[in-house]
């Protein structure tokens, strides 16, 4: 378990291959990471850089080939998929770039679900409705995905990746939807939610701009973490 | 579906026990070798309606001649006077009895579906006929013409299909029958007390029905299965990224079975209760313009059995798809177009 010191998220030598039709793709070709709680880390880097593989191992939705990943001291990669699923349930929090809300239910409902998914009550927390209202969400919770704007979708998609308490908040492309104005209003409420409610944050962009927002950029290209990030990689 | 070809098979059967028992005899005698729910023509001779007359305890013998006015549309032929002794009459909701040689009965079911009334003309083998009355259906066939005017369209002059006894008191129908059964002269002759005579129509008596119903139940089940299996299969694949979704926030597969199968049956119980509600529409269907002889009646017995078949179908036809739905990869799930 983190005692509260180290690194929240670890990553040593960590590598992924998976097969293409018939042919052998090396997504992660040692990787090496640490992310202190509380961090706000932006990974930027071009299409088959391997970010994407790197965010699908730290959410539990693929195993790694070889190599360490620990949340909170526990290494994902000796994980069963019913190890992944729960880490999904309580460690991770998803936030995507198409939204990927339930197009059925409501906004509350779809906070609601990851709360009935854990197995909570669904009753909002004083956390979360702080959450909430940071995320400017709290008086469309009755409707639905459809009646609402891109980066309306978006906030409760991260209100409903938040409202578990989750050790980290993955963010995939979360503004690659969205216009300028509405970018602009979700990356700064994921610095407020990094800022005021210490939420670990990993966001994947390829925007320069976007990027800024974290604490620090590490840059990927063909599987590996390469020069010219910003602030330290392993502490 | 199920309700409805039930419900038919049921309401002819029904139909006819109630038109048998609308006659008012205490004893039926059928010809030798008949079958139950034959409408046969003129088999036994008309002489024996005497002979029955002069047994002890009879008070009323009486018969009828049949014959087909087309495809399942049976005509009755009686003696008016005796027959409505013993029915205690026909009611008549327009006109009258037979009057005249050109004269017929209509029970309401037939004039309904052909919108026919007293004093209307109806061409039925190639003749003009009045009906001189519209009567309340329940006895025997749903056109009734004197006996001798049966006899002579079905040329079996003297002949007749089955003979009607009425005793002193129903009491003595065993004793009666016991006595007719012992006449070397009656072997062979079927003789049956009304109840008897009705107990037999019932689907399980009649030869063939409970075996066709059972292939029509097998269909329906085969059909409502394959119909529930494939829409809950292209539900399930049009809701691949929905379960993507679902397995990214956590989701374990008994949770999204859970859920599949709390909606199936939803849908199963609401699909049953639309069903059965659309049985009362087809039963108007079916007895307002299928023709007089088919009759559907509404088989609450049926209910909870069709309802545990949509169920059991719907679930078994849910957990395919639902069982290859948790096994999908959430990766492959949530990039699903």
């Amino acid at each position: 378990m983190n005692n509260g010191d180290g690194p929240i998220i670890r990553i040593r030598a960590l590598r992924k291959r998976y097969r293409v039709g018939e042919v052998d793709v090396e997504a992660l070709r040692g990787v090496d990471l640490d992310v202190q709680a509380g961090e706000f880390v932006s990974i930027v880097g071009p299409s088959g850089s391997g970010k994407s593989t790197l965010f699908h191992i730290l959410g539990g939705l693929t195993p790694p080939t070889s190599g360490t990943v620990a949340i909170e001291g526990i290494d994902l990669a000796s994980m069963t998929e019913a190890g992944r699923t729960e880490l999904r349930r309580t460690k991770v929090g998803f936030v995507f770039q198409k939204y990927n809300l339930l197009p059925t239910l409501t906004a509350g409902d779809n906070i609601a679900i990851a709360l009935h998914i854990a197995g909570k009550s669904l009753e909002i927390d004083t956390w979360s409705q702080e959450a909430l209202r940071l995320l400017g969400i709290d008086h469309r919770l009755d409707h639905k995905p459809r009646a609402m704007s891109g980066g309306e979708q978006q906030r409760v998609a991260i209100a409903r990746a938040i409202v578990n308490h989750p050790a980290i908040l993955l963010a995939d492309e979360p503004t690659g939807n969205l216009d300028s104005k509405n970018s602009d209003a979700v990356l700064s409420l994921l610095r407020d939610l990094n800022e005021r409610l210490k939420q670990t944050i990993l966001m994947i962009t390829h925007n320069p701009e976007a990027a800024a927002y974290g604490h620090r950029t590490v840059h990927m290209r063909d599987g590996r973490i390469v020069e010219g990030e910003t602030g330290p990689l392993v502490s | 579906m199920i309700l409805t070809l039930v419900g038919v098979s049921r309401g002819m059967v029904e139909e006819s026990k109630k038109r048998a028992s609308g006659v008012g005899a205490d004893i039926w005698v059928r010809p030798p070798n008949s079958s139950l729910l034959s409408f046969s023509s003129a088999a036994m001779s008309e002489k024996l309606i005497d002979f029955f007359a002069q047994q002890p305890h009879v008070v009323i013998a009486t018969g009828s001649a049949n014959y087909s006015a087309g495809v399942m549309e049976p005509v009755s032929g009686v003696d008016l006077e005796k027959f409505a002794r013993m029915s205690g009459g026909f009611r008549f909701l327009e006109g009258g009895t037979i009057r005249n040689p050109d004269d017929i009965m209509v029970d309401d079911r037939f004039a309904a579906q052909r919108n026919l009334h007293a004093g209307d003309k109806l061409t039925l083998w190639n003749r003009s006929w009045n009906i001189s009355g519209i009567f309340e259906a329940g006895k025997l066939a749903r056109i009734i013409l004197p006996m001798a005017v049966v006899q002579e369209l079905s040329g079996a002059t003297g002949r007749i299909s089955q003979i009607f006894l009425k005793l002193d008191d129903p009491k003595n129908t065993q004793g009666v029958i016991a006595a007719l059964k012992a006449n070397p002269a009656l072997q062979g002759y079927p003789i049956y007390s009304v109840e008897e005579w009705t107990s037999l129509f019932s689907v399980n008596r009649i030869t063939g029905l409970r075996a066709f119903i059972g292939v029509v139940i097998t269909l329906a089940v085969v059909v409502g299965f394959l119909v529930v299996f494939l829409s809950m299969y292209t539900a399930v694949l049009e809701r691949t990224r929905e379960i993507g979704i679902l397995k990214a926030l956590g989701a374990t597969p008994g949770y999204i079975l859970g859920i599949l199968l709390r909606e199936t049956a939803v849908l199963a119980a609401g699909g049953a209760l639309l069903g059965i509600g659309l049985t009362f529409g087809t039963r108007w269907m079916v007895n307002t313009f299928a023709g007089p002889s088919l009759t559907q009646t509404i088989v609450m017995d049926w209910w909870p059995i069709t309802t545990g078949i949509a169920l059991a179908g719907s679930v078994l036809g849910t957990l395919y798809p639902g069982w290859k739905a948790i096994r999908q990869d959430a990766l492959e799930a949530l990039q699903y177009e």
